[in-house]
């Protein structure tokens, strides 16, 4: 058994958005396993950002239940809490396909900014911090070394004083990520974080990426279109293809799915031709 | 070369006769021919002939184009890309802010007795009077600074907070025989209380749409100033209002007042200086708490926000808390303001919180550079200040005054002082500057 089905972090139940007449998702059932890195993928359009979106609590689904379960055994029903919470309280993380960062603030800034909540309680919401109280300067150099390490981990550390928006495209990806981590998550939702990468860095990306899952047991979902990084760190892959779940499994499974190759590349013409013959076209 | 610049020469004077000849067309009809009532004639419609004007327009235009072609538009090396080394570039002058700072508080705290060894106390009244003034729009370009500058929240209503400021001083002063000390905190309260009021609707406003329900609100509170006339007084706005006490004694002539306690010899200027210092203190502080603030995780969630609304909500920053807290403080110190205004003058009316007052703090903001703390000394000093200073040159003070904008504007478009400092460094050394172009402005 594996560990979606055993062992879920985030399960998706009859999961339905949609946009006026438009249905971006239908009726999507899944599981995200702990510790385990899930990809979500499928063809443009297929409604993989939607589904993000439903989980992050940018978008409220028309219909469904999205669950994360935390280690701690609490439960949260992610379609009933506000955005800012369910990064706060559920420990869901994001990054987004057109990079966010706070460009005019330095690396070290962006990964503070990452730990707002527990320092704004350390602040004692900010009147402790104005007087500057022990309790505050010690947390708040606690979160300076979280910063460092995360830097030190994305191989940003060279750079920590300089503005975010002067890195270059690669390591912006890269500082994403150390900011979602900034922020404690259980769950980390990586939106195409191999997009505009060269070889070189996707292959360093993919070892950042199994070093989060194994030393911080933070499972990771994903949704990718480079399918050397999907292929080789997986352990299960959910295919979407116009809103709907097509094929489900491990990676292996996935690539020799009938469905999944037909959605990816067509289907052939004898194909077609029967079906036409059917319908008497 | 020569026969380059025969060739310069002769395009460019064909040009310019071009332009003087479409000149000369135009105004030979809107400048040379005037129709008017003849009074000789017995009121009878005649045309009289202006032919020197035009002959002077037309030499206008026939001269400066022949001289713009000549130096800058068809040469190769234009006189503008030398004058160019002549402006001061934004480098030393952020360099300035450091100096700056020690140098104006030092300047700040010393000037009342510079101004009363210069000119005595009778004649430096008036300068102390202006002094209290440009502090006093500093104070509020610093209060507004947290709303705009830090969090990006485009207020133009920001002169209602200081008419709550005033207007709650005075009436707690005029129904309840409040003193200033106890209504001071009371009004910036008020003032915060009404700051959360007005967050509420706007949370959800960006940009454009932020300002124009700002701008609504401040008339709306200067509107219901003017017509709640049993309460507010109305138009004829509130007069007698206490002036301060030196933590309890007045200044007043005569035994028990401040000069007698302190065996000094009786003088109103005694007044003066006590307002100064106490409206540079209250400025102060309001500096004080709000760079404290920027480097808490309050300060940076405000900047975050500015940067990216979207980004710091999927970090678990709540947005709507966030909003309210800038609100809040920025409305805090323009009733803060507002109650120091309303001792200052004695007499306050709806007509001292036009939108007008608004347009000024923002101008002193947005030219001072947002987030700038300096900026805004700066802005405040030229702009209050100079446009004082300069009551002899009547009306072309506002013109000079809009050109200077619009060249600060030109020059640099981001304010004075651009450069955003990073609130926290990882080396522990004072960090580089943040060039101003890849701030983020507010944009709600």
């Amino acid at each position: 058994m594996s560990a979606w089905e055993t062992n879920p972090v985030l399960t998706i139940e009859h999961l339905t958005m949609r946009f006026g007449g438009l249905v971006a998702i239908d009726d999507l059932s899944f599981n995200v396993g702990r510790g385990d890195i899930t990809a979500l993928i499928g063809p443009n359009g297929a409604g993989k950002t939607t589904v993000f979106n439903c989980v992050t609590g940018f978008y409220k689904p028309t219909e469904g239940r999205v669950v994360m379960n935390r280690t701690n055994g609490e439960h949260y029903l992610l379609e009933r809490m506000a955005d800012f919470q369910i990064s706060a309280k559920a420990k869901v993380a994001r990054t987004f396909q057109n990079i966010r960062l706070f460009g005019g603030m330095t690396l070290l800034e962006n990964l503070m900014v990452a730990q707002h909540n527990p320092l704004m309680l350390a602040s004692g919401y900010s009147l402790a911090g104005i007087f500057g109280l022990s309790t505050f300067r010690k947390a708040e150099r606690q979160a300076v070394e979280k910063a460092r390490y995360w830097l030190e981990k994305t191989a940003l550390i060279d750079r920590a004083d300089a503005p975010a928006a002067d890195l270059p495209y690669g390591d912006q990806r890269r500082l994403e990520i150390a900011r979602a981590m900034c922020s404690g998550p259980e769950l980390l939702c990586l939106d195409e974080p191999a997009a505009g990468l060269n070889p070189k860095e996707s292959g360093e990306l993919n070892t950042l990426l199994q070093y989060i899952r194994k030393e911080h047991g933070t499972s990771i979902l994903l949704i990718e279109h480079d399918m050397s990084v999907v292929m080789e760190i997986s352990d299960h892959v959910v295919v979407l293809d116009y809103g709907e779940k097509i094929s489900d499994g491990t990676a292996a499974e996935v690539k020799d799915d009938p469905k999944v190759i037909a959605a990816y590349l067509g289907v052939p013409d004898e194909e077609v031709d029967a079906v036409e013959e059917e319908v008497g076209i | 070369m020569s026969a380059k610049s025969e060739n310069l020469f002769m395009v460019s004077l064909k040009d310019a006769a071009a332009g003087g000849a479409i000149a000369l067309a135009l105004f030979g009809v809107l400048i040379g021919m005037k129709a008017e009532v003849a009074s000789g004639l017995g009121g009878q419609l005649g045309i009289e002939y202006r032919w020197a004007a035009v002959a002077i327009a037309v030499a206008i235009v026939f001269g400066g184009r022949l001289l713009l072609n000549l130096f800058v538009w068809k040469t190769d090396k234009p006189v503008t890309a030398t004058a160019k080394g002549f402006l001061p570039s934004a480098k030393p002058l952020a360099k300035l802010g450091k100096y700056a700072m020690p140098v104006f508080l030092v300047l700040a705290v010393v000037l009342p007795f510079l101004l009363m060894s210069a000119y005595g106390s009778r004649g430096s009244r008036q300068y102390l009077d202006l002094a209290i003034l440009v502090t006093t729009y500093v104070m509020l370009g610093w209060g507004l600074n947290i709303v705009v500058g830090l969090a990006g929240l485009l207020d133009l209503g920001y002169v209602a907070f200081y008419a709550v400021g005033a207007y709650s001083y005075a009436l707690l002063a005029q129904y309840f025989g409040f003193s200033f000390w106890l209504c001071l905190p009371l009004a910036g309260i008020l003032a915060a209380f009404w700051g959360i009021i007005l967050g509420f609707p706007v949370l959800r406003l960006r940009g454009d749409y932020l300002a124009i329900v700002t701008l609504a609100f401040g008339e709306i509170i200067r509107v219901v100033l003017l017509n709640w006339y049993d309460f507010t007084g109305g138009p004829d706005g509130i007069s007698g209002i206490p002036r301060p006490s030196f933590f309890g004694i007045e200044f007043e002539r005569g035994p028990g007042g401040f000069a007698d306690t302190f065996g000094l010899e009786y003088n109103s200027i005694h007044r003066i200086i006590f307002l100064y210092y106490l409206i540079l203190i209250m400025a102060l502080a309001t500096n004080f708490v709000t760079m404290r603030l920027r480097k808490l995780p309050v300060g940076r969630a405000w900047e975050a926000l500015r940067e990216d609304e979207i980004a710091c909500r999927s970090l678990g920053i709540n947005t709507t808390h966030t909003k309210l807290t800038a609100f809040a403080l920025g409305a805090m110190f323009g009733g803060f303001a507002g109650s120091f205004f309303a001792t200052r003058q004695g007499f306050i009316s709806p007509e001292s919180f036009t939108f007008i007052e608004s347009a000024v703090i923002l101008a002193i903001v947005v030219l001072g550079g947002l987030g700038s703390q300096i900026g805004v000394v700066i802005a405040a000093v030229v702009m209050i200040g100079g446009f004082e200073f300069f009551r002899g040159l009547e009306e072309y003070r506002m013109l000079v005054f809009g050109l200077l904008m619009v060249v600060i504007m030109v020059w640099k478009p981001r304010g004075l002082i651009s450069t955003r400092m990073p609130s926290i460094t990882l080396s522990g050394k004072k960090a580089k500057g943040i060039s101003a172009d890849l701030v983020q402005e507010g944009h709600g």
